[in-house]
Formats: C-alpha cells, structure tokens, sequence
C-alpha cells in the first residue's frame, strides 16, 4: 500500500472540506477500499475517514420508510428488520466480521456488479441522499463501478420505501462470497421492480421482461421459461453469459415465491 | 505520523502510526502482540480477527488510526487472571479444535463474538459464522464440536464424521 495521510472529521460538512483536493478520497468501512489500496490500484494522498461523523450513522423508521445512515455497517441493517427482505441481504453479505465494518455508503457509492446492496437500492426504488441533493435509485447507478455521484460527494443517508413485499435471492460465488447472480423482487404501490446484480456487464439492472410478466400476474409461474438475452452478460470462469442469464431467470422465480 | 491511543486488552496503548498502518500490524510490530496471526492479507481468512469496541472485524482491513481511542481485545488477553485457558479456549484443546493452530486466535476470537450474541448456538448457526474464518488442518468439525462444548450444549448431537 502506498502511504497516505488520514483525516478523520466529525462532519458531513468538514468531510466535504476535506475532500475538495482532487487526490482525496472517502473511506467507508474500507472492506472493498483496503484491499484495493494492498494492490496499489488506487493512490489517494489522502483518506477521508466517514466514521466518525454521527450524523451519518444509524436508522430511522419513518413509518412508510426508513432511513439509513451512509456510515451504517451492515451488520446494523441486518439487525434492524424494519424491511425483512433488506435486511436478509444485509446478514448474508461476506461474513459477520466484514459486516462489522463495511457500510451501505461504500457499497453504493462503489456500485460493483456483484454486490448486494445496489440490487436492493433498485428493487426497492431507494433514494441516494447525498451532502448536496437527493437522487432516485434509477438513476444513480450508471454502469459498473459507475454512479451519478460527483467527485467529492458523499453519500450521507439512503431513504428505502417499504415494499407490500419483498425478497433477495443470491447464488454465491462460494469463493467471493459475492453474487455470482442475486436478484431483488419487490411489489411495491407503483408496481413490481426487478433489480439484477452480478449478471450484466452495465452493473445491477432492472429486467423489465420480468416485471411486466410480473405486474400482471405475481406468481413465479408468470415467468415460466423466462431468461434475459445473454448478449451483455459476464462470462469469466465463474460462469457463460448464457449460465449467469438462466440464473437470473432460476433466482427471480425462486424471489417471486419466496414473497407470496 | 500521528499519535493513535487505545486500550488493548484492558491496558492503555500507544504508538506513531502512518495512514496506512493496519491495526493487524499495530498490534504486531509496535505492541508486539503476535498472536493476531496474518494469514490471507486479504479479509478472507480471519487469522486476524479481534474485537473493536467489543465487535469482530479483520485487522487487516482495519486502519491502525481507525481504531484510535477504542477498546481493542486480541487473543493474549482471553486467558483468565491466573493465566489458565478461558472457556472456549479449554473447549478447543479437549476436543481437539485445532492441528498447525495458525487460524486459532482467529477461530477463538469469533467464537468470543458469537457466544455473546447468539450464547446457544446450533451446529449450522455455528458454520455460518465461521464463514470467514478459514481452517486447513481440521476440517471444522473439531473447531464446532469445541464450540458446541464452550456454549454448554453436548457435543454428541453433532453428526458423526
């Protein structure tokens, strides 16, 4: 690891100041950051330390939503269980000491393909509140490792409406403990949203297909025989583009019977 | 440079850290506290594990001047006063929960961390949060059968290897 200096502020508004130099960079729980700054993938001059800001941390329920803290670790949304679904993925993202540390902010503002967290953004049709406005979940995520997020800009909270009903099914890349392909299913008030991870070379998507078939009739047998186009999907030696597209269709089903 | 403070194992701590000083290598190099093993270097393998304000996490995917002003528990201070082997470690050498020993602070550590919150656990609530704990020697069945032993629970109810 190249040597960096640390900054810790104890505001959304110092933590901005602090990372008005180009070369400075946000540190979440550093669960995906350490391990890249170990490979000298990234040379930040300068990390910029999100957990000691208190106003960035914890979860409110709201009634029809809850609001989640940038800095919240996961282990904490696993815990809360105000949107079962939510927190399921949560428990079930690395392993316990991982969700220790890492937090909703890092993932979302990291957007890899494989993690959970930006499924469950989308599914859910979230609210990426950041420390200058707030952004919806369609299009904050703008390809892989790709979001709408400025340089500079945190991501101080996430607002999650509560779904009629909701599930996440992962299948694991057992090594990663990420998603080789994990789908979130939500029926909501403005119709059923079915967010992708892990499958597509843009990132996490919605499969429209699926959620029309699914709008009409909300039942895994809608989406009988169902798969996205392989075209665009990975392929690595995980797995073909054409194995990652049936998993999408296997794992929507399982999702959809899982929520009724 | 800057100055990180923090209580380890009960006692107060200090040392010039850099920025990108790790809390696995804090512990070891300026406290010399070497029973934190680094196995992986990569957070999969969980030799590193201890506890930060009484929570599990890898000190190798932890910044040593995160941890300024925590209460930090490593291994060399599971022991009881008298320096006998605390619950779970007994549990790990009667039931043989260990061969090299390499992923034991780790395995110890975890167990710590799950007993608290979870103080019965079953076998598969056992395995799951040994996910991130990694053992080459024993297979785990030994590591879960000491589990099973530390939390009072009979270790006979675990299926037979």
């Amino acid at each position: 690891m190249y040597n960096f200096d640390y900054e810790k502020p104890s505001t959304v508004a110092d933590a901005v100041a602090a990372l008005g130099d180009e070369d400075a960079q946000a540190l979440g729980g550093g669960q995906t950051l350490i391990p890249t700054l170990k490979q000298r993938l990234a040379s930040p001059t300068t990390l910029v330390s999100l957990s000691g800001i208190s106003e960035m941390q914890g979860i409110t329920d709201e009634g029809g939503s809850i609001t989640i803290g940038g800095a919240t670790v996961h282990a904490d949304v696993a815990s809360n269980g105000a949107i079962a679904a939510l927190s399921d993925l949560a428990g079930n993202i690395g392993d316990p000491a991982v969700r220790n540390r890492g937090t909703i902010g890092g993932s979302l503002a990291n957007n890899d393909p494989s993690a959970c967290y930006p499924s469950a953004a989308l599914g859910l049709g979230a609210t990426i509140v950041t420390n200058t406005r707030e952004i919806a979940a369609d299009d904050y995520f703008q390809g892989m490792f790709s979001t709408a997020l400025d340089e500079g800009e945190i991501i101080t909270a996430v607002k999650v409406p509560k779904p009629e009903a909701a599930n996440y099914q992962k299948f694991e890349q057992p090594a990663s403990r990420f998603a080789l392909v994990g789908v979130f299913v939500a029926k909501t008030s403005g119709g059923v949203r079915v967010a992708v991870t892990g499958a597509s070379e843009e990132g996490v998507f919605r499969w429209s297909e699926a959620e029309a078939a699914l709008n009409g009739n909300f039942s895994a047998d809608a989406l009988e025989g169902m798969a996205p186009d392989a075209d665009g999907m990975i392929a690595d030696l995980h797995g073909t583009s054409a194995y990652r597209a049936h998993l999408v269709g296997v794992m929507t089903r399982r999702a959809v019977a899982a929520c009724s | 440079m800057s100055q990180v403070t923090m209580t380890v194992n009960g006692k107060t701590a200090s040392g010039d850290v850099e920025g990108r000083t790790l809390l696995s290598q804090f512990l070891r190099e300026n406290l010399k506290l070497t029973g934190t093993h680094v196995g992986c270097d990569t957070s999969q393998c969980g030799a590193c594990v201890v506890h930060v304000d009484g929570k599990a996490v890898k000190s190798c995917t932890m910044l040593a001047a995160e941890a300024d002003g925590a209460t930090v528990d490593t291994i060399e201070g599971q022991a009881e006063a008298d320096g006998s082997l605390n619950t779970i470690q007994q549990a790990f050498q009667d039931h043989h929960g260990l061969q090299c020993g390499f992923c034991t602070p780790g395995m110890v550590m975890s167990t710590a961390a799950l007993l608290k919150d979870n103080p019965k656990p079953t076998e598969a609530e056992i395995r799951d949060y040994l996910e991130g704990n990694i053992c080459r020697c024993t297979g785990y069945h030994n590591i879960v059968k000491s589990i099973m032993a530390a939390s009072g629970q009979d270790v006979g109810s675990i299926a037979a290897e």
